[in-house]
């Protein structure tokens, strides 16, 4: 039996110098193949006496073995390094702009009251909504302002054109209507804020004709003027995120709440009106049949436009209107 | 109300300074609006007497002048034309600041110059003048002339609330002066004047209700032509009221102090005797603004024998007002009910300072002391003899009894303050009170016309107390929970999801262009304001498409190129009775689906980019069905369908507003019913089916106006029990399929909730779709 060694050498020589899977296949077929080195070796057993067959089956074996140890690591090797290359090949530049749409986000008017209805909301009052198209009772009369009341000179009224004479239907001018539907249907205890558009006639560069307010509502047992200030200012120190906030009530008159205050916030060492607020006056209690000797409330009005403005720097009424895209956009969060 | 301060506290004298004065007011809840000094805070102005004046001798305008400063004199060089010898004037020293400049002495033209003569614009008590500011001659020379012209004075400017017509007047805010500072008042002596005339007029008050107290009285022999006082001038004008003739400015003096409103008429100009009584309706009368109005029957008149003289407590009228000539006049001090003047004024156009008082409340009891203040006052400035008054007094206001509660008080406001307390501020406000165990029983003076209940005083309780002494207490309260509708959505979940899909919120006005409504939404007779703040904001909108359109105009014109754009708000429609809103999200897109980018080839929104986003705000099932639509493009618009109701629009813009909106492309626009998005489900649990669905492809050729919509609905309709999903994948016209059809491949999955579907059940399933089809639509397998 001729000595075949020397096929161990000459296979990883041939293996080694394949480029690819197929070619090491066929070098593969000069040893293992049909009629490959080994494989006639392995069928020249036969002619061997029984006593030579198993040491000469056993040489055989070890250098098949090892040729066929050589193909694996020949294939690994292979099969990596196309891996590799492929892998090479689809790389991409991952620092390039994402395929996104255009980022979308709220108006600042929106942001505001949501803040708004959050906080007053952690604190159990729902959200409370009227119409805008109101009738003179509830903007004025059912709110203790009737006819020719000199108050409703304070209020720079839109009225709506009924196809007559009508002074019937006019643009709310305030929140504070809402307060009346809500308590004719709904009864004590009552916590509501009422956020929405409200109009005036009235436009230069610190008045829109339309903007937002948000009114307030807490009718209970023993809500007391002092509880007013505190809710209030509760709200503005969450609100700004300002521990050090105080709030000021200043006398003042509104025919729907008595006592009514403004409201003053501490601001860079000043103070700032931000709204309007009282107690539930007695005659608005009355006209919704609520017992004004056992229950009592207080309401106010904030200023939507005006929280948005000092929150956010906004320095010009008139930009929450023309919805400029470059001034929209300094919003999205 | 605005006042002067130096007026102010010639009544009351609190030991605040000027900006002390001014917070105690605001606080007091007579907000101080505006404080004003009356005069530059200039020094060492004097006033001078020109000695001398002398050409200058090298320039031809100046003058050189020897003026007397008081103890010496200067030369000062002058250029004033009104310059002269003998007159007095002011002049600033050297070393005197004024408003700009400083005062040095100096060489003008040569000649040495030791001072300046002023104008009143110089001393920055004018806007104007027209040299140098000439003093009358009994000036001192040498007083200071801030001293001498009262310029240590300030302008307070008061925004009063309707309720505090009581502090229309010097005197009422003295008297609320001295009841938040507890200094004393010291009131001007009024005394009855002596009466000599013998003339007096018959007065008849018809209108009693309206005019409970009426006071007149003759004073002839007056001299219209006098001048007023610099004093009252002074007074006045601070006080924002222009001088006019002595007669006049007395009345509007008493008006400022007294807070009553005053009319004098010409004596000579009125026939036969006073009426006051109501218009007969037609009636005319000439005003003293040189306007005539045409009276209604409600309308309370002075009249005399020729018909009205005057609108009462409004305006005067012209024909019987006082001029330069009167010799004698017939002066008016009245009570006219608040509500009887509440809206005339303002109905006529008409809002004076008398109107504006009478209609808040002038004090019944101080009618006959102004007659008396004015009376000494025309004798003093303008001479004459008084008559007799002729009072004509009905049933005055009463003031009843008001009750107050110490307890119900002290829980309104939520502080600590005892019985005793109480009673002492009242007793401050001038109130008069019996208090038995904590009650009180107030009655409130006749000037306060706001105290008719027991809020009204606990307000006063607290304004004097101090609002800022009020604690910021938080409320204990029972709590329960707030209820939490699941099947409900949020107006912020609605929004959240369009800016997720990129969407920028916008806000515009309710009220929008007439044009727009009639154009975008076939609306001719749209809600209309009476009053609009102008011709492009006059009617409510139907839709909101307008706002969006005009906000995308906007930004294309500052430079932006694409937009999606929405909106949420109300949508106002006329309804049988009144008017109803519906909440509604719009939304519009224009431009490139993407903004610019690097990786795929830029497209334009078209009508199924939208529908997705539309489609994502629903969680009920939605159709869209092709309806037409003023704004939409007839052959790109669908109504939007939940169930049967129609809830909203989406499409193109048509193409003749594209082209007048001025937009080079397409723009697709969305009007959705917000209740239609809000209205979600709770969950509720379903066996997961343990079988796998089978799916069948089925490719169908049908007519080109086939809508894929309907091929579905008609399937669905037959309630197949198998059927679990029935969708359109894919759309082809071309090669294979012919003209005029189009082929429709459809996903069928079928699943049996018990058992493997078998095939012969499949086919069954498919059959029924094939037939359904074939019959409905002619739809044949390709």
């Amino acid at each position: 039996m001729a000595d075949l060694n020397h096929l161990i050498a000459e296979a990883q020589q041939d293996f080694a110098n394949c480029q690819d899977v197929p070619a090491l296949e066929n070098a593969k077929a000069k040893y293992l193949g049909k009629s490959g080195a080994l494989t006639e070796a392995l069928k020249g057993l036969g002619k061997l006496s029984a006593e030579e067959r198993p040491a000469a089956g056993a040489a055989i074996n070890v250098v098949k073995q090892a040729v066929e140890q050589a193909l694996n690591a020949r294939r690994d090797s292979i099969l990596a390094a196309e891996q590799a290359k492929q892998l090479a090949s689809e790389s991409i530049d991952v620092t390039l702009p994402a395929r996104a749409q255009s980022a979308g986000g709220l108006h600042p008017v929106t942001l505001t009251l949501r803040r708004v209805e959050a906080l007053f909301h952690s604190i159990g009052f729902s959200v409370a909504n009227g119409p805008e198209i109101e009738t003179d009772f509830y903007n004025f009369t059912a709110l203790n302002i009737p006819d020719n009341h000199p108050a409703r000179a304070m209020h720079d009224t839109f009225y709506v054109d009924n196809g007559n004479d009508s002074m019937e239907h006019v643009l709310r001018t305030h929140t504070s209507p809402v307060q009346v539907h809500y308590m004719e249907n709904n009864t004590p205890p009552l916590k509501i804020i009422a956020p929405g558009r409200v109009y005036r006639v009235d436009s230069d560069a610190t008045h829109s004709p339309m903007f937002h307010q948000v009114e307030g509502l807490w009718v209970d047992e023993q809500i007391s003027f002092a509880n007013l200030k505190g809710v209030v200012q509760d709200f503005l120190q969450k609100f700004f995120e300002r521990d050090d906030l105080t709030v000021r009530f200043r006398p003042s008159f509104f025919p729907f709440t008595e006592p009514s205050a403004e409201m003053d916030m501490s601001w860079n060492g000043g103070w700032l009106e931000i709204g309007g607020c009282g107690m539930v006056h007695p005659e608005v209690l009355r006209h919704v049949n609520i017992d004004s000797e056992k229950y009592r409330g207080f309401a106010f009005g904030l200023g939507v436009e005006r929280l948005a403005m000092l929150r956010y720097g906004v320095n010009d009424l008139r930009h929450f209107f023309n919805n400029d895209l470059r001034f929209l956009q300094q919003f999205i969060k | 109300m605005q006042f002067s301060e130096q007026w102010l506290r010639s009544m009351v004298n609190p030991a605040l300074d000027t900006a002390q004065l001014g917070h105690a007011l605001t606080m007091a809840g007579l907000e101080v609006e505006e404080l004003t000094p009356v005069a530059p805070a200039f020094q060492r102005i004097v006033v001078a007497e020109i000695l001398e004046a002398a050409k200058h001798p090298d320039a031809d305008r100046l003058q050189v002048c020897k003026v007397n400063v008081g103890g010496e004199v200067l030369q000062i060089v002058c250029g004033a034309p009104n310059a002269r010898a003998g007159l007095k004037a002011p002049c600033a020293l050297v070393g005197a600041e004024l408003p700009g400049f400083s005062i040095k002495q100096a060489k003008v033209r040569g000649v040495e110059s030791f001072g300046m003569m002023c104008s009143a614009k110089e001393l920055g008590i004018a806007a104007e003048a027209n040299g140098i500011l000439e003093l009358p001659a009994d000036a001192p020379v040498g007083q200071d002339i801030r001293e001498y012209l009262d310029l240590n004075d300030h302008t307070y400017t008061l925004k009063l609330t309707p309720n505090r017509a009581d502090c229309l007047s010097i005197l009422g805010i003295a008297r609320d002066v001295v009841a938040m500072t507890g200094a004393p008042i010291q009131l001007p002596a009024i005394h009855p004047v002596h009466v000599t005339g013998k003339q007096s007029k018959a007065v008849t008050v018809t209108a009693s209700d309206a005019c409970p107290a009426y006071y007149g009285r003759v004073i002839d022999g007056v001299n219209a032509k006098a001048a007023t006082p610099d004093w009252m001038i002074r007074r006045l004008e601070r006080s924002g009221i222009r001088s006019i003739s002595a007669l006049v400015d007395i009345t509007n003096y008493v008006l400022l102090e007294q807070g009553q409103p005053l009319h004098a008429f010409d004596l000579n100009l009125l026939q036969g005797d006073i009426q006051v009584r109501f218009a007969q309706a037609g009636e005319r009368l000439a005003l003293l603004n040189d306007t005539e109005v045409t009276l209604k029957p409600d309308d309370l008149v002075i009249a005399d024998n020729s018909g009205p003289v005057a609108l009462a407590g409004i305006m005067g009228g012209k024909p019987t007002s006082v001029t330069e000539a009167t010799q004698a006049i017939f002066l008016e001090s009245a009570f006219f009910t608040p509500d009887v003047m509440a809206g005339k004024a303002r109905r006529l156009a008409l809002s004076t300072d008398s109107s504006y008082r009478f209609e808040r409340g002038v004090d019944f009891g101080n009618t006959q002391q102004a007659i008396e203040r004015a009376t000494a006052l025309i004798q003093e400035i303008c001479g004459g003899t008084a008559g007799a008054i002729t009072a004509v007094t009905g049933q005055l206001p009463a003031r009843q009894q008001v009750t107050l509660r110490h307890d119900r008080l002290v829980s309104v406001l939520g502080i600590e303050i005892s019985v005793a307390q109480v009673g002492q501020l009242l007793t401050q406000l001038g109130f008069v009170f019996n208090e038995t165990a904590g009650v009180f029983s107030v009655s409130a003076p006749s000037f306060r016309f706001d105290i008719a209940r027991e809020e009204d005083l606990i307000e006063e309780v607290a304004r004097l107390h101090g609002y800022e002494h009020i604690p910021a207490l938080t409320p204990i309260a029972l709590q329960g929970m707030l209820a939490a509708p699941e099947a409900q959505r949020s107006n912020a979940w609605m929004s959240d999801v369009m800016v997720q899909q990129g969407y920028q919120e916008v806000v515009t006005y309710s009220f929008v262009d007439a044009a727009w409504e009639r154009d975008l939404y076939g609306n001719q007779q749209p809600i209309a304001l009476k009053n609009p703040i102008a011709s492009n904001l006059s009617v409510m909108r139907s839709g909101l498409w307008g706002g969006l359109l005009d906000t995308l105009s906007y930004n294309l014109n500052r430079q932006q190129s694409r937009a999606m754009l929405f909106e949420v708000g109300s949508r106002y429609l006329r309804e049988a009775q009144g008017y109803a809103e519906t909440l509604t999200l719009s939304g519009l897109c224009y431009g490139s689906i993407l903004p610019e980018q690097w990786s795929s080839t830029a497209r334009a929104f078209d009508f199924y980019d939208v529908k997705a986003h539309v489609e994502a705000l629903f969680a009920q099932p939605v159709r869209f069905v092709a309806e037409t639509h003023p704004a939409l493009h007839p052959g790109q618009s669908a109504r939007i369908y939940v169930a049967d109701q129609a809830v909203g629009w989406l499409g193109k813009l048509h193409p003749q507003w594209q082209q007048q909106y001025q937009l080079n492309q397409a723009c697709f626009l969305f009007e959705i019913d917000a209740a239609a998005i809000q209205n979600s489900r709770v969950p509720a649990y379903e066996e997961v089916s343990k079988f796998l669905p089978v799916r069948r492809d089925l490719a169908m050729v049908v007519d080109q106006s086939v809508s894929a919509q309907a091929m579905i609905d008609a399937v669905i309709n037959e309630n197949i029990s198998q059927l679990k999903q029935l969708k359109l994948f894919d759309v082809y016209q071309g090669k294979g399929v012919p003209e005029g059809k189009k082929s429709l491949a459809f996903l069928v999955l079928m699943q049996d909730t018990c058992k493997t579907m078998v095939d012969g059940e499949v086919d069954n399933v498919v059959a029924k779709i094939l037939r359904n089809w074939s019959s409905n639509f002619a739809a044949t397998l390709r």
